[in-house]
């Protein structure tokens, strides 16, 4: 039944995979790991690794937002960081769909990145930090635009304003020092600079967690326009359950470098089958004293991602673990035929929709 | 445990910091009052004023701040404490702090030192306060342990803050905060550092403080959520002051200020998808070191009139116990 159900998945994703330009997938990542040894002693033995992912498959379509969701320590920085190739994987493919044809990333390196560079760019957390407090605005968008081949100071210039314009920031700020902003412009100073070069696709790794409530939602909301405007496709990384399913269209549950539970956004919330997603969801204070909900309070915390626990990385701290638990290992796959739901668990069928 | 006993009452606090030549007033008059066995949350910004007004209360501030005005007066089961006479390092003001008032911080990774173990670091604490062998505390601390749901308590107090994760961390954080059985906890910002499965079970833990051992609780954050599910009465603050305050149901049901509304609707709900359009304020929040008259609210203000920049705002009263500082409700004042 599970192994029919696999390669019927695998069938449609080749299906889907084969002619490329034609159909809408932007990127596809098979089998994704990342290990990060980990070392001891003198002579820096390796004693062992931290599985960051272990193991990530997802498809993602053009003009879509993929949320990723986990708490901390669960790879979802890894994730990003790892098919920008800022980080080479382990093991994976990372197949991203050139107007060319389907290229593997994990075999290219260096000058050879650049193509996709141009197509995918990066948003980081601190919007403190990812600017330069030396360098002036100008210079922190002249220098991308320049490396991507943008020759031409004038055009660059030109480019340069209407990302600003484009973020509702006044074009002169870019004779200014990034201390003269606050932490709401500094951030869409990072969106403009990552959208100046026109990419097609842009990872954001939880781009407001370090913003202000009030700040947050002007730049949510400008990440909307702008994806609505310029078509964009977001991977959005965040902890934030609430503001993720703001954002996404389709929603990855990440616990320990693994994939637990994949669905719609309103499908992962009006019916959440994994334990760790219906906790997790439960866990969220909903800002209104009527709603009462059933709350799921998880004991202990994530454990190490270097000694996993057998079987399921979750029944140390799942409520319905049983004995196949701590055993074996469930697969993703699809929680009925027809539906885009996909699960990670021995017991999604019978522990069924709340 | 509702009742109408106050346990800290603070009146027109204000507290300036020294910052180069400039004297700058984070704190702006806050007055409130904390009652016994009860929730007062206090939500903002970052910058708002609300750690400093907390630190004020326990006196607290860094060398550059000092409290310039007000009172704050603390009633313990058997002496009432004027906090702000006190010297900051006085015998009475240290025996307040532990005894009486236990303080948990937002970092639990930077509250603790990390060269001492963790059980040492409880007992200092009661061994400060009171007369208490070294054994004696030993056995209180694991059974404080084992009370806050720490696994193994007796093997885990001889463990040093890095071998606990965040979420243990500031379960020991509390543990020190409540080790002498204050009767006022006050949380700044408990669970901002945590993760949201991890902040359920701290939030649990601190309700059941309230609920089974009848103490007060003073929530700093800035997360409505949290507010909603955990107070009983809420002020909000805004540059320094409180711009709105009154019980959990007034300020969710019917929010007046136009700050409060603001906030309330610039967050993301859970369920409401992707359809929701949040409704952003504009600009950002202004420096304390701006100084305005009238409100201060009011160049991000929606309803903003020549009145609001004219004089000092007074808080109107608009309904038993809600007080708003804006002058659209001062019509409805006048009408009573």
């Amino acid at each position: 039944m599970i192994e029919e159900q696999i390669t019927e998945v695998d069938k449609c994703n080749s299906k889907n995979a084969r002619p490329p330009l034609s159909t809408d997938i932007i990127f596809e990542i098979n089998d994704l790991k990342k290990y990060y040894p980990v070392t001891a002693g003198f002579f820096r033995k390796n004693v062992g690794y931290v599985k960051a992912l272990e193991g990530v498959s997802v498809t993602i379509n053009r003009g879509e937002t993929l949320g990723v969701v986990g708490e901390s320590g669960c790879g979802k920085t890894t994730f990003g960081k790892t098919m920008m190739m800022l980080q080479r994987p382990t093991a994976g493919k990372l197949l991203f769909h050139f107007p060319e044809g389907i290229q593997d990333l994990t075999a290219l390196g260096g000058k050879d990145l650049m193509p996709f560079r141009k197509r995918v760019q990066m948003i980081f957390q601190d919007p403190y930090s990812a600017l330069n407090p030396s360098k002036k605005v100008f210079d922190a968008f002249d220098e991308p635009l320049l490396v991507h081949g943008h020759r031409d100071p004038k055009e660059r210039k030109e480019k340069i304003v209407k990302s600003l314009e484009m973020v509702n920031l006044k074009a002169d700020y870019m004779y200014r020092y990034p201390h003269e902003f606050s932490g709401g412009q500094r951030q869409r100073i990072c969106i403009a600079r990552a959208l100046c070069i026109g990419p097609e696709m842009v990872i954001c790794d939880e781009p407001v967690s370090a913003l202000d409530v009030s700040v947050q939602a002007q730049v949510l909301n400008l990440m909307k326009d702008l994806q609505k405007e310029l078509g964009l496709t977001y991977v959005f990384i965040a902890h934030d359950l609430s503001v993720v399913q703001y954002m996404s269209d389709k929603i990855m549950v990440m616990y320990l470098g693994r994939i637990v539970e994949m669905a719609d956004s309103s499908l992962l919330y009006d019916s959440p089958l994994h334990p760790y997603t219906q906790a997790l969801l439960s866990a969220v204070p909903v800002p209104s004293i009527d709603a009462k909900r059933k709350r799921i309070i998880l004991q202990g915390d994530v454990p190490s991602p270097i000694n996993e626990p057998s079987g399921c990385p979750f029944h140390p701290r799942c409520r319905n673990a049983v004995e196949i638990c701590k055993n074996t290992q469930p697969e993703l796959k699809l929680a009925a035929k027809d539906s885009n739901h996909w699960v990670a668990c021995h017991l999604a069928s019978s522990t069924n929709y709340e | 445990m509702v009742s109408d006993r106050l346990v800290l009452s603070v009146d027109n606090l204000q507290t300036n910091f020294q910052v180069g030549n400039q004297e700058i007033s984070v704190v702006r008059g806050v007055s409130f009052a904390a009652k016994a066995g009860q929730t007062l949350a206090i939500v903002g910004e970052s910058g708002c004023g609300k750690s400093v007004t907390v630190h004020s209360v326990m006196q607290l501030l860094p060398k550059n701040g000092k409290i310039v005005g007000g009172k704050v007066t603390f009633y313990g089961s058997d002496k009432v404490y004027e906090l702000t006479s006190l010297k900051p390092f006085g015998k009475e003001m240290r025996s307040v702090r532990g005894t009486r008032i236990g303080m948990v911080f937002q970092d639990p990774m930077a509250s603790l030192n990390p060269v001492y173990k963790v059980g040492d670091q409880v007992a200092e604490n009661l061994l400060q306060h009171s007369k208490m062998t070294k054994k004696q505390a030993r056995e209180r601390i694991v059974e404080m342990f084992a009370s806050l749901g720490i696994p193994d308590p007796e093997r885990r107090v001889d463990d040093y803050p890095h071998q606990f994760s965040g979420g243990m961390k500031q379960r020991v954080m509390i543990a020190i905060a409540m080790i002498c059985n204050p009767d006022l906890l006050i949380a700044d910002e408990p669970t901002t550092a945590l993760d949201v499965t991890i902040q359920a079970q701290i939030m649990e833990l601190i309700g059941s403080l309230k609920a089974e051992k009848g103490k007060s609780i003073i929530l700093i954050t800035h997360n409505m959520g949290l507010v909603a599910e955990n107070a009983d009465e809420v002020a909000v603050m805004y540059m320094g002051r409180i711009v709105e305050q009154g019980s959990v149901e007034q300020i969710f049901h019917e929010p007046c200020h136009p700050y409060t509304k603001a906030l309330l609707r610039s967050v993301p709900v859970l369920g409401r998808g992707r359809a929701q359009r949040l409704e952003t304020i504009g600009g950002s929040t202004p420096s304390p070191s701006e100084c305005v008259e009238g409100c201060e609210f009011a160049n991000r203000c929606e309803y903003v009139s020549p009145k609001c920049w004219s004089h000092p705002i007074p808080s109107y009263e608009v309904e038993d116990n809600h007080l708003v500082r804006c002058v659209l409700f001062a019509t409805s004042e006048d009408k009573r």
